[in-house]
């Protein structure tokens, strides 16, 4: 069963074509890594998945509802006047949920990112590492079935992008959302993802996919194995014809 | 040792600019009425204290009453021009041309309007003017300056018009509504003792009156000791608000 499917989109800026014709069938508790070269269109894609903007031609079709689906920014956006438990509980808040359920529900989310002991800080008491939690809880806290993320690990170290990458796989693991999430990174992409989507330069289109094989969440380790290794080496050749084409 | 040499070098050099002038006044001879030693001023601002204290009240307080109603014109307009573009249109040209005219050029018409048993309110209009634009254009901005990203999100979770602005856009405004409410009030005192001048009565008894009656006595002593007041009144504003500000954002940011 799919939870956003994208058929034959493109979409026109006034300053021309950013994005298809693309397509892509995003599965029920699947995880998709979008990855292709800079400008060729992989946020506007994620945008048109989140339902925030409608294609010039081609057809979206989604089934989660309001406040089923989530959206992690590369930056973690979180508001600097809110704590980190207000800033989790923000999205059930605007849904109407009470205060004080939603103070709960926000301390559970923030407790499953490991961030326990810090929901009165302030986004700028915590470290950029810690904020990507905040943001990550705050896009757990409505259960939501389609999980969107945009490089959200591009401004930090590599150290903390890998634990993050760990964490978001063992949260995929106890609630199984379908997860899309665009990155740079090739290891990233096949450490994290069930599916690798290699895209043309813009306007991008699908250059070539990839399955991964290996068990999700991975077992330690797993990054130094041969077949992590191919299937890296096999994502970089189809990333190398796309940025050639 | 440094930072002692930071905290005395302001009044260090106070202190020896009225030591040179002081002694050019003594060795030169210069007439006291064209300009009086600072022990002369000293001793006019000593005498004039029971008057001048009184009249600074007034101009601070015209001030103070000035930035109040400031505050809400141009908060209550910035909130209508930021939800409706229409409205941003209409207003920000009108806007601009309270900020661009000169507050001694409406003075006269404002005191007549308000009637000459009355000038208070005029000098207060006259200073709103003058402190608005500043409070409004800070609270403009402030509204726009919301993360483009958490507006995203706002429209992912189906935020209401009303959520957006009192979730959102108000509280990301508060940097900038600080920041704008410092000028303004700079503003309010600067538009007062214009306002003052421009009224030119003994009725308003505010520090510009102090200052141009001292000049039409040509006691000049007198009219430095005013402008010592005026002076000194603006420095512990600006360092008030500026604590303000400081801890406006420290409590906004939490730290």
């Amino acid at each position: 069963m799919s939870v956003a499917t994208l058929r034959a989109v493109e979409v026109d800026y006034p300053r021309g074509r950013a994005l298809g014709p693309f397509s892509l069938e995003v599965g029920a508790g699947e995880i998709v890594a979008l990855v292709g070269p800079s400008g060729c269109g992989k946020s506007t894609a994620m945008r048109l998945l989140a339902g925030l903007e409608a294609p010039s031609r081609g057809e979206v079709a989604r089934t989660p509802g309001r406040g089923e689906t989530a959206v992690v920014f590369q930056s973690p956006t979180l508001a600097p006047w809110l704590s980190a438990r207000a800033n989790a509980a923000l999205p059930l808040e605007l849904a109407g949920v009470g205060r004080a359920e939603a103070a709960r529900r926000a301390d559970a989310a923030l407790a499953r990112v490991g961030l326990a002991g810090a929901q009165a800080a302030r986004p700028a008491q915590l470290s950029g590492g810690m904020a990507m939690r905040v943001s990550l809880a705050r896009a757990l806290v409505t259960d939501p079935k389609l999980l969107l993320l945009d490089e959200p690990f591009a401004a930090l170290d590599e150290i903390t992008r890998r634990a993050l990458a760990d964490d978001v796989l063992g949260l995929w693991a106890a609630a199984r959302p379908a997860i899309v999430f665009v990155t740079h990174n090739v290891e990233e992409a096949v450490y994290m993802a069930s599916r690798v989507v290699v895209m043309t330069a813009g306007p991008g289109r699908t250059a070539g996919e990839l399955k991964v094989e290996g068990p999700l969440p991975r077992p330690p380790g797993f990054r130094t194995t041969a077949a992590f290794r191919e299937q890296a080496e096999a994502v970089s050749a189809l990333l190398s014809q796309a940025m050639a084409a | 040792m440094r930072r002692l040499a930071y905290a005395i070098a302001p009044f260090a050099l106070l202190a020896a600019l009225l030591i040179g002038w002081e002694v050019a006044c003594r060795a030169l001879h210069i007439a006291p009425y064209l300009l009086p030693p600072p022990s002369a001023v000293a001793v006019a601002l000593a005498q004039g204290l029971p008057t001048l204290a009184p009249a600074a009240w007034n101009t601070l307080s015209t001030a103070l009453i000035a930035l109040v109603i400031a505050s809400l014109i141009a908060q209550a307009l910035a909130v209508i021009v930021a939800l409706s573009p229409l409205a941003e249109r209409a207003i920000r040209p009108l806007a601009s041309v309270i900020q661009v005219t000169p507050v001694v050029a409406i003075a006269p018409l404002l005191l007549i309007w308000a009637g000459l048993d009355h000038p208070q309110r005029a000098l207060v209009t006259l200073a709103v003017l003058v402190a608005f634009f500043p409070i409004f254009s800070g609270a403009v901005s402030g509204l726009k300056a919301a993360d483009p990203d958490l507006e995203r999100l706002f429209d992912l979770y189906g935020a209401s018009r009303w959520q957006r602005v009192a979730r959102l856009k108000v509280p990301s405004a508060i940097p900038f509504l600080l920041e704008g409410h410092k000028v303004g009030a700079g503003l309010a005192i600067i538009g007062a003792v214009v306002a003052e001048f421009g009224a030119g009565s003994g009725r308003v008894r505010g520090l510009a009156w102090q200052i141009l009656d001292a000049g039409n006595r040509l006691q000049t002593a007198r009219m430095i000791a005013g402008l010592a007041v005026l002076g000194a009144m603006g420095v512990v504003l600006h360092a008030l608000l500026e604590t303000a500000e400081r801890a406006g954002l420290k409590w906004w940011r939490g730290r």
